[in-house]
Parts: structure tokens; sequence; C-alpha cells
């Protein structure tokens, strides 16, 4: 399969927000909250008024060409209401990936807090993790160099929409050399009580020199109708910081999932991040990496699954902003069906970024002749000391391989998923944490092992 | 007599519409190994992949009897379980397959098919151990993945490895010896004489004597555009060495070689 490189017909003009459009009440009819700092109204205003200037994107913004928004936008917007807690219970939390991780649980639900599903451990030496509405009344100064200015929403719809509209999410504050040894689980749940309804969370993770810590969002559906997550996360390391970050997204199958990771990364910062992308109808992750200081080691690692007609966007910037730096991108994905997926990845290296060590793959693995991928790589280099390469391919399971599994007695299934799985493997092993790595491993298997059979490419 | 462990008869075979085989004779008995040598091209890897069932060749005509069962009928992997295994004469590189995990797969879908119980994971490795030692492989290849980054060498001493693993009944090492040193060399031979018993037998296919020192066969087959052109016992492969090819009579009016002269 072909990457498709045509642009797709616009099918929904910029109405969303027109006098007619589902956003159109929303957005007149919307004041600051009166609690808030003073800085966070003016920035949620500026949110809201560029987004109704920008409306939503369509495939004709280059960044958008290949993911079809109109099955949104066709949406009426309604921000999901607060939900009880108790829609969720105790048997569910347990039944999560990774609850039966050591560390921090902050659940949200429908994008508030849920105090009595969250489980936080006193932290001693300065050590900050609580959830951001409460954070704004007990730590607004420390908020406010940060909050909604690491995410810039210039020219970016839905980061504008999130900035007007966030409810909660968390804060976590590591002060120099303090490290969290257990992973900060974050929950985030959508209970679809309202079919349709948006939620909007952010979360700030701000990490003074050398700090540790390993930070997990996950996200997922309660129900099965169509919800919209809009989910921005920020993140600011000084010198030397270790930061661990993986992003679990499994939303049910007509969720629209629209999310953005913003980093700026400090000197000798080691970054490594991940995004499992599981479930959704559509999800998009924006992940912007700053690479604002010497020596940054910043790993960026994906793994997409889709099947039916969902469609997985991956849309990477990585900013070598300083010389000495590396960054590593690896992203692959498992398509099934009529599937599809979507990378985007653009490499910035700034003048004086000499030494950048950048390096990106997109591997995509189609297990049908339906399912397609396209794969975009950009590179912008201004630096002459560099060493960038990316590579992409896109390509079905290797019948040389599965002839040799089967030489040996292992059927045909199970040899296909014995390498769709080492695929997926690739990706899974650079997961550091092993609890966490183990867990993964075992979600995924159990994934691929749901849909059967899987196509093989050519049998000669 | 007892039966035949493989029995072709008269087989025709192709693939992606070049026939290659034209009309392949032999039988191999419990307890025997044949050698088949042959110019480049005449279709000893064709055979050994039709042998294990590869996807893709298409069997014209003729016959092939494993134990009994029409072999042309089974799965590769069903071929595997009955206990043909095919040494590659290129072994694929498998990224993210581990290599012990693999053979642990491999070994218990036989031991199922034999109904023998599962090995645990300490009986396995204490099993898989001995293997590797006997083919003076290091352990830590075990804990990569299957072939990845594994020397030519290594990849055919893998492969006999794996043989010592699966214990098959017939195996049909193709080129095994390519590839390998003096040592490793004799390292394979006693690693596949030290496997071989009265009811199990070999196919070895090999261009050159040097094997056939170590691992004797009991028949040497000399297959020539696609089919056997002459057999003999083990002399014919030093007269081989020592003449070539064109000395077998008819080998150079036969149509595979009198196209490859042209
Ligand atoms: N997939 C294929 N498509 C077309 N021709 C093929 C294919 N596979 C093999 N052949 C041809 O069939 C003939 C026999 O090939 P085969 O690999 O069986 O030879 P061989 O005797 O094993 O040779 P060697 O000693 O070089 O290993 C060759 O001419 C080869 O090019
Ligand atoms: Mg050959």
């Amino acid at each position: 399969m072909v990457t498709t490189l045509e642009p797709q017909i616009e099918t929904q003009p910029r109405t969303a927000v027109g006098k007619d459009g589902p956003y159109h009440s929303a957005l007149t009819s919307w004041a600051p909250a009166a609690g808030e700092p003073a800085w966070l109204q003016t920035a949620r205003r500026i949110g809201l008024n560029r987004f109704s200037e920008l409306g939503f994107p369509t495939p004709r913004d280059e960044d958008w060409r290949f993911t079809n928004l109109a099955p949104l936008t066709a949406l009426p917007f309604r921000l999901a209401p607060s939900a009880s807690d108790h829609v969720v219970n105790g048997e569910t939390l347990a039944s999560l990936p990774f609850a039966q991780l050591p560390g921090d649980r902050l659940v949200f639900v429908d994008g508030r807090f849920a105090p009595e599903r969250s489980a936080i451990q006193p932290h001693t030496g300065g050590v900050v993790v609580t959830n951001l509405a409460a954070a704004l009344e007990t730590h607004a100064g420390a908020l406010e160099p940060h909050l909604t200015r690491l995410a810039s929403s210039e020219g970016q719809a839905f980061t504008a929409l999130n900035e007007a509209f966030f409810t909660d999410g968390a804060f976590i504050h590591l002060p120099a050399r303090r490290a969290v040894a257990d992973p900060i689980r974050l929950v985030f749940i959508a209970t679809g009580c309202e079919p349709g309804a948006a939620v909007f969370t952010r979360n700030l993770i701000v990490a003074g020199a050398a700090s540790q810590a390993t930070v997990i969002e996950q996200y997922i559906s309660l129900g099965t109708d169509p919800h919209v997550t809009n989910a921005v996360t920020e993140l600011a390391t000084d010198d030397g910081a270790a930061i661990e970050h993986m992003r679990l997204q499994d939303e049910n199958e007509s969720a629209f999932h629209l999310a953005a990771f913003h980093g700026r990364l400090g000197r000798s910062t080691n970054l490594n991040l991940h995004s499992l992308a599981l479930g959704a109808r559509l999800s998009r992750y924006n992940i912007r990496a700053c690479l604002a200081g010497e020596g940054i080691e910043a790993v960026l690692n994906g793994l997409y699954l889709a099947d039916g007609q969902r469609l997985a966007d991956h849309h990477m910037i990585v900013d070598h902003a300083q010389p000495n730096c590396a960054s590593h991108e690896y992203f692959n994905g498992i398509l099934a069906d009529k599937s599809k997926g979507v990378f985007h990845g653009r490499i910035l290296v700034r003048p004086g970024a000499q030494k950048t060590d950048a390096k990106q793959t997109n591997k995509n693995m189609l297990l049908s002749d339906e399912a397609t991928a396209d794969t975009k790589p950009q590179l912008e280099i201004y630096a002459d000391d560099v060493k960038c390469t990316h590579g992409a391919t896109i390509g079905q399971l290797h019948p040389e391989h599965i002839f040799y599994l089967r030489a040996r007695g292992i059927p045909l299934e199970t040899a296909r998923r014995m390498l769709i799985h080492a695929f997926a493997g690739e990706i899974i092993d650079r997961v550091r944490s092993t609890p966490i790595r183990s867990e993964l491993d075992q979600i995924v298997w159990d994934r691929l092992e749901r849909h059967e059979p899987v196509h093989v490419g050519a049998h000669n | 007599m007892s039966q035949p462990i493989l029995e072709i008869k008269d087989l025709h075979a192709g693939v992606q519409g070049k026939h290659i085989l034209r009309g392949v004779n032999l039988t191999v008995n419990p307890g025997e190994v044949h050698a088949i040598m042959g110019p480049n091209g005449s279709g000893k890897s064709t055979l050994a992949a039709v042998l294990a069932g590869r996807d893709g060749y298409d069997i014209v005509s003729g016959e092939a009897h494993y134990l009994g069962q029409n072999l042309l009928e089974l799965d590769p992997e069903e071929r595997a379980r009955e206990g043909l295994f095919l040494a590659f004469q290129y072994p694929v590189e498998i990224p993210g397959v581990n290599s012990t995990y693999f053979l642990k797969a491999a070994l218990n879908e036989l031991r199922k098919h034999r109904g023998l119980p599962e090995l645990d994971a300490v009986e396995f490795l204490q099993f898989v151990k001995e293997r590797i030692h006997l083919l003076e492989l290091d352990e830590a290849l075990l804990k990569r993945a299957v072939n990845v980054g594994f020397s030519g060498g290594e990849k055919k001493r893998n492969e006999i490895f794996q043989m010592a693993v699966l214990e098959p009944k017939l195996a049909v090492l193709d080129e095994t010896d390519s590839g390998l040193d003096i040592d490793a060399l004799r390292v394979v031979a006693n690693g596949v004489n030290k496997l071989k018993r009265d009811d199990n037998a070999q196919l070895v296919i090999t261009h050159y004597q040097r094997l056939l020192d170590y691992i004797v066969p009991d028949f040497v087959h000399v297959l020539c555009g696609g089919r056997i052109a002459t057999s003999g016992g083990k002399e014919l492969a030093l007269a081989l060495e020592a003449k070539g090819y064109d000395w077998i009579l008819g080998c150079n009016t036969c149509a595979g070689c009198a196209a490859e002269a042209a």
C-alpha cells in the first residue's frame, strides 16, 4: 500500500463557530469562572477568541491533510456536566490497567477530580501532587509562569478550546533533586452520561533540576456512546530532570480524542515519552518537544493499533533549539480492516544547534488491503554539523518470517500473532519501568489476540 | 523391511510458472543418510522447499509420501510436527521474536502433537542448554531475537541446534556447510551425527565433499536439471570432487544443463 498524498476533499466548512454552528452558543455564553486568577481568565479569553477565529481545522490545513474531522464537527457541542463520582465504582477502577501499581492515583471523572476515587500519598520535600483546580487556589504562583504558557494555542484550534474550557487535571511539582519512585497515575474516565459531551482536561508537570518521576496518563470510556476528549499536558523541566511519561489512550470506538503534549526541556533533561493509542474512533496526539538546553536526550516512542474504520494520528514537532541534543522518535502502527494511521514528524534544527542527533522512524504494518498509512517526515535543518535521519515503512507481515515459524511446527495463526506482537514489542521494549512495560505488553497482546484472523501479505 | 520415511515418485514442481523439478524419484529409509549434490540452480533448494511445504510452489505431478502419509497435502506446520525438519540454506532474521520463546513454542507444539506434556520454563531451559553446548553455541544467543545479528556461521549452527531440540525423523539440511569455517563444520557435522538414529534419516544437500568426510552418506544423488541424473555410494561424491559435474553421463544433454550452457 502506498502513501496517499492527495489531499482529501474538504467536506466540512468552518461553520462550527458560525451563527448556526454547534459551538456558537457555548462561545457566546462563555464567562470565566469568578474565582480564577486574572491571568488565567485572560488566557481563557485568548483561547476562546483564537478558536472563534480559527474554527476547526479542515483537510486544507497542511497539518490536518490526512485526518478529516467532519464526523467530529458534526457533533453538537456540549460541555460534559459534572458526573457523580459514584458512576465509577471501586471494581471498575481495580480492573483498569496499572491498577496494581503502587504510587499516587488521581482519578478524573468527566474532567473533574474525584477525590474519593483517588489516593495520594503524603509527599515530603516540597513535592506536590494534586489536582489543578485545587492547585489554582493553593499554588497559583507556581502555576502562573507555566500554565497555558508552555502549550501555545496560537494556530491550534483544539489547544485554544482547551485553554478556554479545561475544568481540571493534575498538577505535579517536583522541586530540585526530588525523586518520586512510584509512578504517578492519572486516570481520566469519560462516563459518556451525555452522548457527545466534551471533556477538557489540562495537566501541568513542573520538574526541577535533577528531579525524577514517572507519570502515567490513561484515558478510558465507561460507555460506548461517542464522546469528545480534549486533553493537554504541559511539562517544564530544569537541568538534568529525568521524566518518563506514559500515555495510554484506550477510549471507546466512537470517541474523539484530541490531545497535546507540550514539553519545554531544560539542559540535560532525559525525557522518555510513550504514546499508546489503542482506542477511539479518531485520535490525534500533538507532541511538541522544545529542546531548550544542551545535552538533552529525548525519546518519543509510540504504538498505535487501529481496526474497523478508526484513525490514529500522531503529529510531532521536535524543536532542537540548542546544541548537543539527541531526539529519537520511534512510532509503529498496526492497522487492520479499513483503519488509518497518520504520522507527521517535523524535526526543526535551529541555527546554532550543532551536534544535533535527531532520528525518526515510523513503521506501519497493514493487516488488510484496505488499511492505509500516511506518513510525512519533515526536516528543517539550519545547522551544518548535525545527524538527522528519518525513515518510514509501510508493509505487511513478511511471508518468509511466517514460513520459518511454520516450518518449526508453529501454527499459522500463532505465527502471525507472534510477528505482529514482535512489531509492537519494538516499541513496548523501550518503556523503562518494568511493571509498566510488562503490563502494556499483556494489554497489547490481548488486544491483538482479539483481532482475528489477521491477513498476511503476498503468499509467495 | 520397514516403511520408508520418504518416498518421492516422479515429482514435477515449479514456482512462478518456472518448471524446476522434472521427475524426481527418491526413497529414504530409516537409518539412512542421503546426500544430494548438483550444480547451482539444479533444483536442490526447490526440492527442500517443496518437501517443507513453502507457499508458492506448484506441484505439477507426482507424489511424495512421508511415513505413509501424503506429504504434499500437509501444511508446513503439520509436516514439522510429524518430524520433518528443514535446515534453511538462508535462515531468515526475525526481529522481535525471542529465540527462547520461539523454540519453546515450537517444541511444545511438537510435544503436544506427540501426546507429551508441555515442558515448563525450567525443564525447557535445562533441555535446551544441553543441546546448545552440543553445537558449541553461546547461550547468550538464546536471549536474542531469532537469527538477528547472528553471524553467517551462527545462523547455520543455530539451524542444527534447533534440529537437536526438535529431534526430527527426517532432517533436510540445505547447504548447512556453506559459510562455516573448518572448526564450525566439524562441530555441526558432529552434532548432526549425534542426532542420527536407526529410526530417523537425513537428507544432506551440499556442494562439497568436505562435509561428507564428516557426515558419511549411505547414498549420494546428483540432481541436475530438476532430475536425479545419477546416484551412487559415498565414492560418487569423491569422483564429483575430482572431476566436476560435466563428467556425469547425460548431464550435458539434460534440458536444464543445456539451457545453462546456452
Ligand atoms: N521464486 C522463484 N522464481 C523464479 N525462479 C526461481 C524461484 N526460485 C528458484 N527459482 C529458479 O529455480 C532454479 C532452481 O533453484 P534452486 O534454488 O532450487 O537451486 P539450487 O540447486 O538450490 O541452487 P544452489 O546450489 O545455487 O543453492 C534456479 O534457476 C532458480 O533461479
Ligand atoms: Mg540451494
